[in-house]
């Protein structure tokens, strides 16, 4: 852990604008050392003001600080800048039943559990609640790469559209020639389908890129398409990479194209930041 | 098919349309401006059709029903037909090359019609 710590620090050094804050303020917070995990935090938010992810560490960083009111409002900013972060949610959910109002508390962890049905740790807080008990105060995912991966460093790929809506969902980042570089992607059945639909959009920017040129037209912005039970949209934002982002069919080809846009330009910041 | 194609160019704004094979990309009918080389588009055309198709399948989207490419100075639109969702079923791709101000929601209307002819 210490090691940790020493290394996640260096990391931070090397590149204060990383987000490798999230990772080396929680292991200070697990560690107990809960006013540097607190400097670490505020100095991530500085830099990260609509990271939803760096309200989060700094709302469970002031929980165990027993600061509930400045956790909550920074759980209550987190939500509002990605409604579906699941660690906001039951954060919110948490401090709602510690005042007794066992109505919100449920129906964030129910808010949760439509994000996340698979996380055991939802029910079984659900469970508790009900029972009279205290839900635990939550912890960041142990698959999370906020904790978990050890490679993580300016270029995490979780985090390339921390913030956007459906972030979560539906968003796959791609080289040229084929290889993720962050989002994921599952088929209506929930089977992950990231490596199969990146394969086959390997070449596909330079083939919209001939096309476009061979026809006069410039540039290509985007290419939109319309599927019997989806929707989806392709953005390139640099020339290599490639964005796709996935909708229901129920999301108009306008909106959809919105949404791209902005993810295009949140994922060419995110590939400038790791050159 | 002529009549067909009619449909499509009549609309502001579209440079020229044509009916591509799916499966090896040749040009099956045409109607285009002066300029634009419609053996060298219809097999880009039918390539990114046949990436598309298999990316979509793959995402769970089902198949595509439109697809457009915007670009700074146009847009290529295109249909495919019913027989296009499945490899080597030799449909055809209604396609429509456009100026980037084209009401993209008619030229897409259009599109769907002529496919429903086709087949």
């Amino acid at each position: 852990m210490a090691d940790d710590i020493r290394a996640l620090s260096a990391q931070l050094a090397q590149d204060p604008q990383s987000l490798v804050f999230l990772r080396l303020g929680e292991a200070l917070r697990r560690k107990g050392q809960l006013d540097a995990a607190l400097r670490v935090a505020m100095n991530g938010l500085e830099r990260h003001p609509h990271l939803a992810d760096a309200h989060d560490l700094y709302a469970r960083i002031l929980t165990d600080k027993r600061d509930y009111e400045r956790a909550f409002d920074e759980w209550d900013m987190a939500v509002r800048i990605a409604p579906n972060h699941t660690g906001a949610l039951k954060g919110l959910a948490f401090l709602y039943f510690k005042v007794g109002d066992l109505a919100q508390a449920e129906s964030h962890l129910e808010a949760a559990r439509q994000v996340e049905p698979d996380d055991p740790s939802i029910d079984q807080a659900i469970a508790m609640m009900r029972g009279g008990v205290s839900p635990p105060a939550p912890e960041p995912s142990v698959d999370s790469p906020t904790v978990a991966s050890p490679t993580v460093g300016a270029l995490d790929e979780a985090r390339v559209f921390a913030g956007l809506e459906g972030a979560n969902e539906g968003l796959l980042l791609i080289d040229g020639a084929g290889r993720v570089l962050g989002g994921a992607l599952r088929d209506r059945a929930g089977a992950d389908v990231t490596d199969a639909v990146a394969a086959y959009l390997a070449g596909v920017s330079q083939e919209a890129a001939r096309t476009a040129k061979l026809l006069g037209l410039g540039a290509w912005n985007g290419l939109s398409a319309e599927g019997q039970q989806g929707n989806v949209h392709l953005g390139h934002p640099t020339p290599e990479a490639l964005l796709l982002v996935v909708r229901e069919r129920g999301m108009p080809l306008g909106r959809l194209a919105i949404l791209a846009h902005r993810a295009t330009a949140m994922a060419r910041r995110w590939l400038e930041r790791g050159t | 098919m002529s009549a067909a194609l009619d449909l499509i160019t009549r609309v502001r704004g579209v440079r020229g349309a044509m009916l591509v094979s799916a499966d090896d990309g040749i040009v099956v009918a045409e109607q285009l401006m002066e300029g634009i080389k419609g053996g060298a588009v219809a097999a880009l055309a039918a390539s990114l059709a046949g990436r598309l198709r298999r990316a979509m399948e793959a995402a769970g989207t089902g198949t595509s029903v439109f697809w457009h490419l915007q670009a700074e100075q146009g847009a290529l639109l295109v249909v495919p037909d019913g027989n296009s969702s499945v490899a080597g079923g030799g449909g055809i791709l209604v396609v429509a090359v456009a100026e980037p101000d084209v009401n993209i929601g008619l030229v897409r209307l259009e599109l769907l019609r002529v496919a429903e002819t086709v087949v």
